[in-house]
């Protein structure tokens, strides 16, 4: 239509509304909890100090920077309780993914591998449980592993168990929260990869020589490699900061760094800790996806 | 352009090859009433075939036939239902595909996504635990005859159709096969670079001494390519038989009319060599093929065998037939001519367009005398 090939200001405003959006709601608090850790906790509302006044001028924009410090940041790395949080929720996030691969990927590949008329029907089951309020879940959960719970009485009725166990506020008890809560996330993903791939590339592997059982560690797997990434930063970067399912479902002992910026945050009211901690964890977080979008991009480039 | 592609193109060493018409010569492989079902469909029904070292073998037939299954089943893709499958003497039933001395080359060439065109070509060769060394070698000869030099390290989605293509073929070829099983190779390229490949394949073919059996739906394709053509039609062999000798002598009315254009012609045999009551009138035939006295039969008459020429008053009886012209398709190198004839019935002659001009020698609605000669006509008793 247009000559010029400019395209129309609508069709360029669209364009830009991801990125308002990432602005709005993702940079701008980004900053302000920036903002907050590198305050100092004060009795005041709100209750850290300086507080940024647009009215002071100029002389008040540089008595506000220079107040700005990084002792909160000080603070956090010389008390040993905020480092034993952070790893304590990295090995949690960490072994629950390894879990859930274990788990997610045969689900995955069997209902990639099932009749096309069914796989529509399994893939509902996978996400039923979305049906239902999270919270709900977890609590049923409560339920079930309590002293007197179903766990404990179906296996005390198997004989598995002679007398009842004690799963509530165990480690257990948070990784079966969270092995439960995050599977679809895992399997969608490694489901998506599987069912796009050609029935004939293993075919092929066959007639090249490649034993079925070998394919699978040649083909199949490194062609679900980027459904098993994505299924794993899906569920170990939510995993990380979790709080419901260690609150709920874990003891008083295991502190994740979830529970522990809640206590910051509301029993202690110290919000430039409770900022600082989200800092840091973010920058935990980044790196290791920033690392790996690095290396598969060299992959990319140099393979072979 | 049609029919001149048709004529069989025979190389020095291919009109000598004829191992098949050897009593001695013993098949490299040898399918035995080979019969395959999927449910109530007979995909493949009692096949009987034998295919020789260092043949061109190219299997024919319209979609459906079961051109695909037979190769799986040599692949060992599938299993045969009944029947047997013979490799150098062997039956190869027990044999699991990747352990088969036969590499198939897939009709979606198959190329694994997450690899290079040399992780591809080299994959076969990793299963055969050879050294390192060897392997480079091996996918650098292999790419040198596929010309694909420099191309090692690109992933496939970064090749074009042709470049896949022969990537999918060096894959299969650098495992040095038996038998090479081709599913429509070209069926994704276009017209040019088919003609281009096509004369590339019978190359690698002649170079290699491989044993390929290529399957495809387009007949010129398979008449440029192969030794021997394999007509197949409802999962059965119905003609196997040189390139020239399907299209010059079909066994049948089926095969005529599959391949290439045709005029079928049908009468009642009479005297030696005479039949009559067709609708071009009485028509002679060189050989009567078996047909007695009284028979049914059809002469099938290719139309570039046909000379059209404008009326004349009075012609020979036999082999002449008149009419008006109906239609005239342009084909560039020459054109159909669909002639209706006095009894209704529509025939096609083929004129070469010898001369560059805008006057065609006849137009439509013009009166135009057909007319063959003996040896043109073909009868056909199936
Ligand atoms: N796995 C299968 N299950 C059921 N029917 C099948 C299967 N494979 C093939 N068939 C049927 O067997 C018949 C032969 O199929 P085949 O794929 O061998 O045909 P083809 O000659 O290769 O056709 P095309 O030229 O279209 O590729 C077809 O009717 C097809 O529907
Ligand atoms: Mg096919």
């Amino acid at each position: 239509m247009s000559a010029t090939g400019k395209r129309p200001l609508g069709a360029r405003l669209i364009v830009w509304v991801p990125y308002l959006w990432l602005a709005l709601f993702f940079l701008v608090p980004l900053a302000i909890v920036l903002k907050i850790s590198l305050s100092q906790n004060a009795l005041a509302q709100p209750p850290y100090l300086p507080v940024f006044d647009i009215s002071a001028g100029w002389q008040g924009a540089r008595e506000f920077f220079g107040a700005l410090s990084f002792e909160t940041y000080t603070l956090l790395f010389s008390d040993s309780l905020y480092f034993f949080s952070y790893l304590k929720s990295l090995e949690i996030a960490g072994l629950a993914t390894l879990i859930l691969l274990l788990i997610g990927f045969p689900i995955a590949y069997g209902i990639a591998r099932s009749p096309r008329r069914v796989q529509p029907i399994l893939f509902l089951l996978v996400i039923l449980p979305f049906w239902t309020s999270f919270l709900i879940r977890i609590y049923a959960w409560i339920n079930i592993l309590q002293r007197d719970g179903l766990l404990n009485d179906v296996l005390l009725a198997l004989g598995v168990i002679a007398q009842p166990v004690v799963w509530l506020s165990t480690d257990t008890a948070i990784y079966i929260g969270l092995v439960y809560s995050y599977l679809p996330f895992m399997v969608l993903p490694i489901y998506a990869t599987l069912e796009k791939m050609d029935e004939a590339l293993l075919e092929a592997a066959a007639d090249l020589g490649c034993p079925r059982a070998k394919a699978f560690w040649l083909v199949t797997l490194p062609i679900a490699r980027p459904g098993v990434v994505a299924g794993a930063l899906l569920c170990f970067i939510p995993m990380v900061g979790e709080f419901v399912i260690p609150d709920l479902l874990g003891g008083s002992q295991t502190a994740m760094i979830g529970q522990t910026l809640w206590v910051e945050f509301f029993s202690n009211k110290d919000w430039p800790v409770a900022a600082a901690i989200t800092v840091v964890l973010l920058c935990l977080l980044v790196v290791p996806i920033v690392l790996y979008e690095h290396l598969q991009k060299r992959a990319l480039e140099g393979a072979r | 352009m049609a029919s001149a592609g048709m004529e069989p193109q025979a190389s020095g060493t291919r009109r000598n090859f004829a191992p098949w018409a050897d009593a001695n010569a013993r098949p490299l492989l040898r399918i035995e009433d080979v019969s395959r079902r999927f449910g109530p469909i007979v995909a493949v029904d009692t096949l009987s075939l034998d295919i020789y070292e260092r043949e061109f073998f190219a299997l024919l037939g319209p979609s459906g036939c079961g051109k695909t299954t037979l190769l799986r089943m040599l692949a060992g893709f599938e299993a045969p239902d009944e029947g047997r499958i013979l490799l150098g003497g062997e039956d190869i039933a027990p044999v699991p595909p990747h352990r088969r001395p036969v590499n198939m080359m897939f009709q979606s060439y198959a190329l694994f996504p997450h690899l290079s065109v040399e992780g591809n070509i080299a994959f076969g060769l990793r299963q055969e635990n050879l050294s390192k060394e060897e392997i480079a070698a091996r996918v650098a000869e292999i790419l040198t005859l596929v010309k694909l030099d420099g191309f090692g390290p690109r992933r496939p989605d970064q090749l074009s159709g042709g470049q896949r293509q022969r990537v999918a073929l060096a894959r299969s070829l650098v495992k040095r096969p038996r038998v090479l099983l081709l599913d429509e190779p070209l069926a994704a390229l276009d017209k040019k670079l088919r003609a281009e490949t096509q004369f590339e394949l019978m190359e690698l073919q002649r170079k290699l001494g491989t044993t390929f059996i290529v399957v495809t739906h387009d007949q010129e394709e398979a008449m440029i390519l192969a030794h021997r053509i394999g007509v197949m039609d409802h999962g059965r062999l119905v003609q196997v038989a040189p390139p020239a000798e399907i299209y010059e002598r079909p066994n049948s009315r089926w095969v005529a009319d599959f391949i290439g254009d045709v005029n079928l012609l049908e009468g009642r045999m009479s005297d030696a060599g005479v039949i009559e009551n067709t609708p071009a009138g009485r028509l002679r035939v060189a050989d009567a093929a078996g047909a007695k006295f009284g028979d049914t039969v059809s002469v099938a008459l290719r139309p570039e065998k046909i000379h059209l020429a404008p009326a004349a008053s009075a012609g020979a009886p036999d082999n002449n037939a008149t009419g008006t012209v109906w239609d005239i398709g342009y084909l560039g190198d020459m054109s159909i001519y669909k002639v209706k004839l006095d009894s209704g019935f529509v025939m096609k002659a083929a004129v070469a367009n010898v001369a560059r001009g805008t006057n065609p020698p006849v137009s439509l609605g013009d009166k135009v005398s057909l007319t063959w000669a003996r040896e043109s006509g073909v009868v056909l008793t199936k």
